[in-house]
């Protein structure tokens, strides 16, 4: 008989010797680094351009958001429909993604149809025209999904509690309008585009089974353009955080539940707290075993989720905490998340939790290395935030010898209720 | 291809081993034989729910996710109106703690009233979260209940009213494990960087001395042919009004289901479709519009949806729709919009099978639907289908007696 009272023997996470798998580093004609990682079984394929085209560098809201979206809108001699139905024809995705630095435009498909793809990106990239028809098109429909999105309180609580911490005026903490897109021009994308994507600054990310061939691929298609001549343009923000910390807001009086949202400014990736940081918050509320987690929602039931994490920026950002309760337990969620931020101040973590969430983000980020597109996606991360492997190590190396004392200090010096803004949105 | 192994133990348990040695990670992944269509009609919403308390421990562990997780291992499990799976990803060196805490929880759960109450109210949460608080979060509900008379996909897994959770009892909790949670109604996938010897000896170690069980047959009441179109209107408090109109559509393994879901890629399968072009861009009807299914095993609902850019009128929006849709049932697809919807179908494929849990749990389901090999025939079926096929099928899917609308209009 066996003893199913018994756990099986486990290898423990400090014995992994994790790796990240080097990639392969090289420029096209024009300069545009390539990152590239090999990997793969099957015969698929990501490309990625991240240019530095986020709201960061606009200087009017949505411009750089709305030049992203319409690069798939036309170009001088195809159409919005005709470049869809080439990429749909192949099978393959064409997206594109505006963030606060970057924006990105990738593409994935399967590797026998990269020739006939990487041509029609490159046109993409030098001879977009975003025609009038498109973005009036795009205005009101972008307009009509903003009041349905405006109707949701944890749509309105993500954007106002940016706001409270960033300030309005800072990329991070400013928001759309409908009046943001009465007031665009087409002349204002065409502008942006020319600066910041034909004339931009870029990095290329490519990962999948690559072909033998990918560099002169790359070179042949994407390396006379006119891209990484010119130094980027230096522009800083200040933060302008709200003085009031506190705010309940009534968006629908019918509604059933509280979106909470309870936050404060915390360092840039190249604070010395952060690797240490990410444990802490891991305990606190950063996987489904978290003390959030097994307090507010499986002990006491008020909640599908709640969770903490540090909002992923280039520049200092912040510290989290999100969930969406019932109407009338919301004070609770409250009392009970400081409650439990006050325990982390309190007492130091017991040596079996501590393990249990270091073999647990040991084994997390063995699956996350796991395929060639997640893997570049670690790579991209560094290489964007400015860091380089040496993180990966040292960032492993927290997660295996972080004391319960240093959680501790960690947990006095972040987690003090008056230095968090604290949003209720029904 | 997709390479396994298969092998039944004596109790009836089903066991597919998937070999994947490029990936450090193992999976476990098991499929229950029971989804939201099984439930009594007074208690929906029971088997979600009760996917919940499968977390709440067993009857050797109190706990199921702390000693997984101890093992660097991350799960989770979904129900659907067909079936649950529950699965976990850990380092591959370490998943004989998968074994150990499914096998326990198949054995018998602990049956906690605290477990219970307390997903009572998790789950009344998640209904909230996702179907009350929700602008439009209540439509499938009411389209489910306007297209389907008497089968059970009437109700939403989630559950028909907050009420049906909230009444759950604890003896409802037993009977249901009793009935379905036992090794001849389920199915184990064990995929990654595993060796089928080895996984056959922990199979059966923590297995093997499970009781049979019973074999769960279904009987469901079927659905009689729809004889006229169903039609719904709906004022709620929206910014926009909406449409949305499904027609019966084929089960999983009839041929049918092929020729629906590449008639759907065709009419609203993204950027390049036929509506989004002719209602979005071109009409400007719609702002948004999507079409698609759920991939049910038994009959479904093919489905259009969209809302309408403020001040185009539902009736104007729907002849517009019956337009594109009248189309399709008296003029062929063309070979190059055919082989497009192909090319999508066998990249979707390609791209669903690189991670190893998603093979494994697709394992589980064709071996569910009868023989798991069907997953390594699923594009031959695809590009199988002619233009004929389309058109045929297309006047039968698309006959207005088959449908169902919903004009969702804004109160304000």
């Amino acid at each position: 008989m066996i003893d199913r009272k018994k756990s099986p023997k486990i290898l423990d996470a400090v014995e992994f010797d994790l790796q990240l798998k080097p990639c392969t580093r090289f420029n096209l004609d024009n300069g545009v680094p390539v990152y590239a990682i090999d990997a793969g079984a099957e015969e698929l394929i990501m490309i990625e351009f991240v240019f530095y085209a986020g709201n960061w560098y606009e200087e009017k809201n949505i411009v750089a958001a709305t030049t992203n979206f319409m690069l798939k809108n036309g170009t001088k001699n195809k159409s919005a429909f005709a470049l869809n139905d080439h990429f749909e024809f192949y099978g393959s995705y064409l997206n594109r993604h505006c963030y606060n630095e970057t924006a990105t435009f990738t593409l994935h498909t399967l590797s026998k149809h990269l020739p006939a793809l990487l041509p029609v990106m490159a046109e993409i990239l030098t001879e977009s025209v975003f025609p009038e028809e498109e973005l009036a098109i795009y205005k009101q429909n972008q307009k009509q999904r903003l009041e349905v999105n405006l109707k949701k309180c944890d749509f309105v609580a993500n954007r106002l509690i940016d706001e409270y911490v960033f300030g309005f005026d800072h990329p991070y903490g400013k928001y759309t309008s409908t009046l943001d897109y009465d007031q665009l021009h087409r002349e204002e994308l065409v502008q942006f585009f020319q600066q910041y994507y034909i004339q931009g600054k870029c990095a290329l990310f490519v990962a999948g089974k690559l072909p033998a061939t990918i560099q002169e691929q790359l070179n042949k298609v994407f390396g006379a353009m006119p891209l990484n001549q010119h130094a980027l343009k230096e522009v800083s923000f200040k933060q302008f955080p709200a003085e009031t910390k506190k705010y309940n807001i009534i968006n629908d009086s019918n509604g059933v539940q509280a979106a909470i949202r309870i936050a404060r400014p915390f360092p840039d990736r190249h604070h010395e707290d952060y690797p240490k940081v990410h444990v802490l918050n891991n305990i606190f509320g950063g996987f489904f075993g978290s003390r959030l987690m097994s307090n507010i929602r499986e002990d006491k039931g008020y909640t599908y989720g709640i969770s903490s994490h540090i909002q992923n920026h280039i520049h200092d950002t912040a510290w989290l905490v999100s969930t969406e309760a019932g109407r009338d337990v919301a004070a609770a969620t409250i009392a009970e998340t400081y409650k439990e931020m006050e325990t982390l101040r309190n007492e130091q973590v017991d040596e079996e939790e501590l393990d249990l969430v270091r073999n647990y983000m040991i084994g997390g980020l063995l699956g996350d290395l796991d395929g060639p597109f997640q893997i570049i996606s670690r790579w991209k991360s560094y290489v964007l935030n400015g860091l380089t492997e040496d993180y990966f190590y040292h960032s492993i190396n927290s997660i295996k010898t972080v004391t319960a004392e240093e959680l501790q200090v960690l947990a006095k010096k972040y987690l003090n209720p008056e230095e968090f803004y604290e949003l209720v949105v029904i | 291809m997709i390479q396994f192994n298969r092998f039944v133990l004596a109790n009836g348990l089903r066991v597919l081993v998937h070999e994947d040695h490029s990936t450090p990670m193992a999976v476990l992944n098991v499929m229950y034989d029971v989804g939201s269509r099984d439930e009594n009609p007074e208690k929906t919403g029971f088997a979600h729910l009760f996917e919940h308390l499968m977390f709440g421990g067993s009857v050797n562990i109190p706990d199921y996710d702390e000693p997984l997780q101890r093992a660097g291992g991350e799960n989770n499990a979904y129900t659907t109106n067909d079936l649950t799976n529950y699965y976990c990803q850990l380092p591959a060196e370490n998943i004989e703690t998968a074994f150990w805490l499914e096998s326990d929880r198949m054995l018998s759960l602990a049956f906690s009233e605290k477990s219970l109450e307390v997903q009572r109210k998790v789950v009344c949460e998640e209904f909230k979260e996702h179907y009350i608080n929700k602008p439009y979060g209540d439509i499938w509900h009411k389209m489910r209940a306007l297209a389907y008379k008497v089968h059970p996909y009437k109700w939403m897994t989630i559950g028909k009213e907050l009420s049906h959770v909230e009444n759950v009892q604890i003896d409802d909790v037993k009977k249901f494990f009793f009935k379905h949670y036992c090794p001849i109604n389920a199915i184990i996938v064990v995929a990654g960087k595993v060796k089928t010897e080895e996984v056959k000896i922990l199979i059966e170690k923590w297995f093997g001395d499970i009781p049979s069980g019973e074999k769960y047959d279904r009987h469901l009441p079927q659905e009689p042919k729809q004889e006229k179109p169903g039609l719904l209107e709906i004022r709620a408090d929206v910014p926009l009004d909406a449409f949305i109109k499904t027609w019966h559509m084929g089960g999983r393994l009839d041929k049918e289901y092929y020729i629906a879901d590449l008639i759907g890629e065709i009419l609203g399968g993204g950027a390049s479709s036929r509506m989004y072009q002719s209602l979005v861009k071109e009409k400007q009807l719609f702002s948004n519009l999507d079409c698609y299914h759920y991939g049910t095993v038994e009959n479904g609902l093919l489905t259009i949806e969209g809302k309408l850019v403020k001040g185009v009128s539902m009736a104007d929006a729907e002849k517009a729709v019956n337009e594109e849709i009248e189309k399709i049932k008296t003029e062929t697809v063309g070979d190059t919009e055919l082989q497009k919807v192909k090319n999508k179908t066998e990249s979707v494929i390609a791209f669903e099978d690189m991670s190893v849990m998603n093979r494994a749990n697709s394992l589980a389901f064709y071996e569910l639907l009868g023989d798991a090999t069907l997953m390594n025939s699923e594009l031959e079926r695809y590009n199988a289908i002619t233009s004929v096929d389309i058109l045929n099928y297309s006047k039968e899917l698309f006959d207005e007696n088959n449908s169902n609308t919903i004009h969702y209009y804004s109160k304000n």
